[in-house]
């Protein structure tokens, strides 16, 4: 999906509802990924209830947002998980879940195939198990060919393989395409973002000017492959990637957070984006009248882009990588193809924020 | 070239789409095919939601929209059938 320029300015606006809505149901995590966007682990003992859960999806149907996409922690962790998902499609959303398939037996594979309503998305970010392992944690990666295989062999059609590239699995990218091709899945790509503890890894993971060059013409040549429009900082590269191809936060994206709180999109849990709780006049009251989002809806000045032919192609990148990089909202993306966020993020006077809150496991060191 | 859709069928809206207004228009989205489209103009939002009460797309045409408006509209709905948002026959 390519958008004109007409309809771009009517996003940047903001609409009667998000396209994309993110929902995590808990932030308890049977995993640890070293880059988790939600610094999850633990669960918040604040997280809804059923009834809250509930409530909130009759809201989302009222609001006619017709998917919502659903993550975590790892959400199968929710004893009500299933509950929760039969009641948002017997209200008519569709709905895609993230997990990293340690639920995804063969029997829930058999409940899950065959509803077009419903989609699943298993994490993996590896073509191997060392590289995805060395991310995710050992015996991960296993466990996520297991979820696959349980998908394919019950018929799923079309679920996602979804893969953060980082300079460790950016060259394996083709072998990840055909894995998906195998599971009669779709690959989807994004991009690493220095959110929750993504930000601790950050440098040492993220592309290199050249690799990113090379993956926006591999996306170019790949249209199939999916990427949540989250390389929309590459359009300046040539002609635009498929998608909106400019910030969504709060403007088409949000996300809600298991407590029930209200962020600008997946890649911002930090106070400054939050933008108010689902528990406090519902949803539809927090994304037509917060603050937050009605500055977001503003039309945005190009700041440090301005005089940059390309602005027009990326718009200034992505919010939630220059946030937590340092830079200014006004600075070019930490990672613009033209080099100029390596400019910015040399000159920066002070590191990025923390992400707040942090729910990950505390971590015993035990002296040797 | 796809093969020109059958305006002298009857058309619908597919049963799998769900349509939302917005100030442009609306957004549908086909929860078969998981496709978001954008109608952009109102006039085009009405058309689709009204086909299926008309006994071919040509009588919706006529009936709903004004001549200088036609062409753009009958355009509009082509590509509306190769997303499958709209059904014919």
């Amino acid at each position: 999906m390519s958008v004109n320029h007409s309809l771009r300015d009517r996003f940047e606006s903001g609409l009667a509802a998000p396209i994309c809505l993110t929902w995590e149901v808990t932030y308890a995590c049977n995993l640890a990924c070293r880059h988790c966007l939600s610094s999850s682990g633990v669960r918040d003992p604040r997280e809804l209830t059923t009834d809250e859960a509930k409530a909130f999806l009759d809201e989302v149907a009222a609001m006619q947002i017709f998917y919502i996409n659903i993550g975590g922690g790892e959400p199968t962790i929710r004893r009500d998980f299933f509950e929760l998902v039969e009641y948002g499609l017997s209200r008519g959303i569709g709905i895609k879940f993230s997990t990293n398939g340690s639920r995804i037996t063969p029997e829930v594979a058999q409940r899950l195939a065959g509803n077009d309503y419903l989609d699943v998305q298993i994490s993996l970010d590896g073509a191997d198990a060392a590289t995805n392992d060395a991310l995710r944690g050992e015996g991960s990666y296993d466990t996520a060919i297991r979820a696959m295989e349980n998908l394919r062999d019950a018929g799923m059609k079309g679920f996602k393989i979804s893969v953060v590239v980082t300079r460790h699995n950016v060259g394996q990218i083709d072998q990840l395409l055909a894995l998906a091709d195998s599971m009669n899945a779709e690959l989807r790509l994004t991009r690493l973002r220095p959110s929750g503890r993504g930000v601790d890894v950050w440098d040492e993971l993220r592309l290199s000017a050249a690799d990113n060059r090379a993956l926006y013409h591999w996306l170019m040549a790949h249209p199939t492959v999916l990427t949540g429009d989250s390389f929309f900082h590459l359009s300046a590269l040539g002609d635009p990637l498929a998608g909106i191809n400019l910030c969504g936060a709060g403007r088409v994206v949000c996300l809600i957070d298991p407590v029930g709180d209200v962020y600008a999109c997946p890649f911002v849990i930090h106070e400054q984006f939050l933008a108010g709780s689902i528990l406090d006049g519902g949803f539809g009251h927090v994304w037509r009248d917060s603050e937050l989002f009605r500055s977001l809806r503003e039309p945005g000045s190009p700041g440090a882009c301005a005089s940059c032919g390309s602005y027009d192609a990326c718009r200034g990148g992505c919010m939630a990588a220059k946030f937590f990089t340092g830079l200014e909202l006004s600075d070019p993306d930490p990672e613009c193809v033209f080099g100029h966020g390596e400019t910015a993020l040399a000159q920066r006077v002070s590191v990025g924020p923390r992400p707040s809150p942090d729910h990950s496991k505390r971590v015993t060191i035990t002296s040797r | 070239m796809p093969e020109q859709p059958d305006f002298a069928a009857h058309w619908s809206l597919h049963p799998s789409v769900s349509l939302r207004d917005e100030s442009f228009g609306a957004m549908a989205y086909h929860h078969g095919n998981r496709r978001l489209v954008f109608l952009k103009s109102p006039l085009l939002v009405d058309v689709v939601r009204q086909l299926d009460d008309f006994e071919s797309a040509d009588v919706a045409l006529e009936a709903l929209v004004a001549d200088e408006q036609r062409a753009a509209v009958r355009r509009a709905l082509e590509t509306l059938t190769s997303s499958d948002i709209v059904r014919v026959g």
